[in-house]
């Protein structure tokens, strides 16, 4: 029988979002055509992580064991132990998160097998007379392109939040196999020899608020106003590339197709124009709120709320009315 | 130690705020378009500057694509590249596959000529394919050690130390060199070209190099839109009065 073998990531004890996404987008391919589903990932799963895979109906869970593969695991050696369970268990498809470890990974399965490799897919099927019919995502998101892969083995990642997670009708069994891989000295050269926690701080991709500032903000200063009012509602800072270009945040903060995606709550942008590249990065959110003087601004066409005005007035009357809701200060 | 740096960039188009495809939907209307290179490659472009220019030694610009990709060339020499090497296509995409083995090819003839690259330097991944695999896969072919999504880079004595950006910080990873990173964006604040910089890429000398075509095994069979909610956007005013409306907005989203 064919399989459809999913590369996965932890999260702490469960599985991470992006992986649960995939097995999903894994299991309508294998429930369309009848294949198994089965799941990799490095080192032994948890506890949580099981309860996940089992409410994702995968047959089988293939821990991938080796000296060489933990954590710090360089990304090759993780593609060729992938790799030689996938020649093990015989052709049909290698999927894995679109993520920036899952796409690395992925790439490196690509270069060792020298098959072709479709990233950031939404759809795929067996085609016609060969191959397989797909759907991907282009230029971060804007764009989607239905492509025709040629190749026996499918090789694809999952375009991260395209396909939402979702449990499968009956849980799979989730019956846990080792495999252990052999793993050449060399790959371990790009393993993480060292890691560094940026401190503190609501994150960016997770904040239920983001106050995003651009061009309009015109200085590092003028961002001191977004600061406040993320401080009091709760929320992160984020901004447009013209920002991080200028210096006058770091590209930490910036949002968009080169930067970070995020789906919070409510978006708030101040002074940005919304291109496309910007756009993609804070089109999940479920709430826009565009603050600026162009009515005509992409940003303001396309948001839920505007403001048709200078954020520079509206922002320190916005942060002392939210205080005095509040009874600040 | 003096390091020999190639980088390799992608001629895009920089659409705006919004994206119109030709009517066979084959590819994006250029018609009144301007074109760059991804972020991540003029990252790319400015740390192989910074790193010769610390270091001693030269760099290279490569690309493929149609000759009218000299532009993105020759905008990567104006700051401060010394070469620029085309691999001219007709004006079709090449998929990761093609791309990557035609780079290779090139790589080696340079190499060829002038010796290995210390360090070759990609975007994480190209602004419009985004296939997150072109810089691995040459990488493998050339046998050397590769890390992606790379925002700092120190060359210390015949190794070097990359880190990669993870959610809550940096891995830090040590490599032999020869070696190779896909850097993202971040890694620097790339440099605006000065004057003498731009004359002196008015005049430099563009290699050419005619690949051979493999196949590759991804082909488009059209770009299309996603499907796009219309929102009917809801003005709440246009100044300092406009306070109580948005904040009510804040008060029904749950964060008041
Ligand atoms: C491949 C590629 C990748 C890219 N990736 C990203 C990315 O990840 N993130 C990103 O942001 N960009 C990205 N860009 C850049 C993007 O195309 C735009 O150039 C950028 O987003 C514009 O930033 P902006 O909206 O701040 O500036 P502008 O487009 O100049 O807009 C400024 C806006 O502020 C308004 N304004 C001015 N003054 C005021 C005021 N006082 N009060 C209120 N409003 C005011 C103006 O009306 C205007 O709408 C990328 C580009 C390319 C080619
Ligand atoms: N046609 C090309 N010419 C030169 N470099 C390219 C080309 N296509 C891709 N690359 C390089 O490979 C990186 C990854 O591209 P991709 O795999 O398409 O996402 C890009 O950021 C570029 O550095």
């Amino acid at each position: 029988m064919t399989t459809v073998l999913t590369y996965v990531e932890r999260d702490g004890d469960t599985l991470a979002k992006p992986s649960r996404e995939t097995l999903t987008f894994a299991r309508s391919l294998a429930e369309a055509h009848g294949w198994g589903l089965d799941a990799a990932l490095v080192g032994d799963p948890t506890e949580g992580s099981l309860a996940d895979l089992r409410a994702q109906g995968v047959a089988t869970v293939h821990a991938l064991v080796h000296d060489h593969l933990d954590d710090d695991a360089a990304p090759a050696a993780v593609a060729e132990a992938l790799v030689q369970l996938h020649t093990q268990l015989g052709p049909g498809v290698l999927v894995g998160p679109g993520t920036d470890h899952g796409a690395e990974v992925m790439a490196h399965v690509g270069a060792r097998t020298d098959l072709p490799l479709a990233a950031n897919c939404t759809t795929a099927a067996p085609a016609d007379g060969g191959g397989w019919d797909l759907t991907r995502v282009r230029w971060g998101g804007v764009l989607l392109e239905d492509a025709h892969l040629e190749a026996d083995v499918a090789l694809l990642t999952a375009a991260p939040h395209q396909t939402a997670a979702q449990s499968a009708g009956a849980p799979g069994a989730a019956e846990l196999s080792t495999f252990k891989p052999e793993l050449d000295d060399a790959l371990h050269v790009t393993r993480v020899k060292e890691r560094a926690t940026r401190g503190g701080g609501i994150s960016l991709a997770t904040a239920p608020v983001v106050i995003s500032g651009g061009r309009g903000v015109g200085s590092a200063e003028g961002f001191g106003i977004l600061e406040e009012l993320a401080e009091l509602l709760g929320g992160a800072v984020g901004c447009s590339r013209v920002a991080t270009n200028n210096g006058w945040r770091s590209h930490n903060d910036q949002v968009g197709q080169t930067g970070t995606r995020v789906a919070p709550d409510l978006y708030v942008a101040c002074g940005i124009s919304g291109a496309t590249q910007h756009w993609v990065g804070c089109m999940s959110s479920k709430k826009i709120l565009a603050i600026n003087t162009d009515a005509e601004a992409p940003m303001v066409t396309r948001a839920d709320y505007a403001v048709l005005g200078d954020l520079h007035e509206l922002l320190p009357a916005l942060v002392e009315e939210v205080k005095a809701r509040r009874g600040v200060g | 130690m003096a390091l020999n740096i190639l980088v390799a960039v992608k001629r895009v188009p920089a659409p705006g705020a919004k994206i119109v495809l030709t009517e066979d939907a084959q590819r994006i209307d250029t018609k009144h378009l301007g074109f760059t290179v991804s972020p991540h490659e003029e990252c790319a472009v400015e740390e192989a500057v910074q790193l010769t220019g610390q270091h001693g030694g030269e760099s290279t610009v490569l690309t493929l694509g149609p000759e009218v990709a000299e532009e993105q060339l020759r905008t990567a020499i104006s700051m401060g590249i010394n070469h620029g090497v085309l691999v001219a296509t007709d004006d079709e995409e090449w998929d990761a596959i093609a791309t990557a083995a035609a780079l290779t090819d090139a790589i080696t003839t340079l190499e060829a000529e002038r010796g290995a690259f210390d360090l070759i330097l990609f975007g994480n991944e190209s602004a419009d394919a985004g296939n997150y695999q072109v810089g691995v896969r040459v990488a493998h072919a050339l046998d050397r050690p590769v890390v992606s999504g790379i925002k700092d880079i120190e060359v210390t004595g015949d190794g070097v130390t990359m880190k990669r950006a993870v959610d809550d910080g940096f891995e830090v990873m040590q490599l032999p060199l020869p070696a190779v990173a896909a850097v993202k964006e971040g890694i620097n604040l790339p440099r605006y070209p000065a004057m003498r910089g731009r004359l002196i890429a008015k005049k430099a000398q563009i290699r050419h190099i005619t690949p051979e075509q493999r196949q590759g095994g991804l082909s488009r069979v059209r770009l299309r839109h996603p499907q796009q909610d219309q929102t009917e956007t809801q003005i709440l005013g246009t100044g300092a009065e406009a306070a109580p409306a948005v904040a009510r907005i804040f008060e029904e989203v749950g964060l008041l």
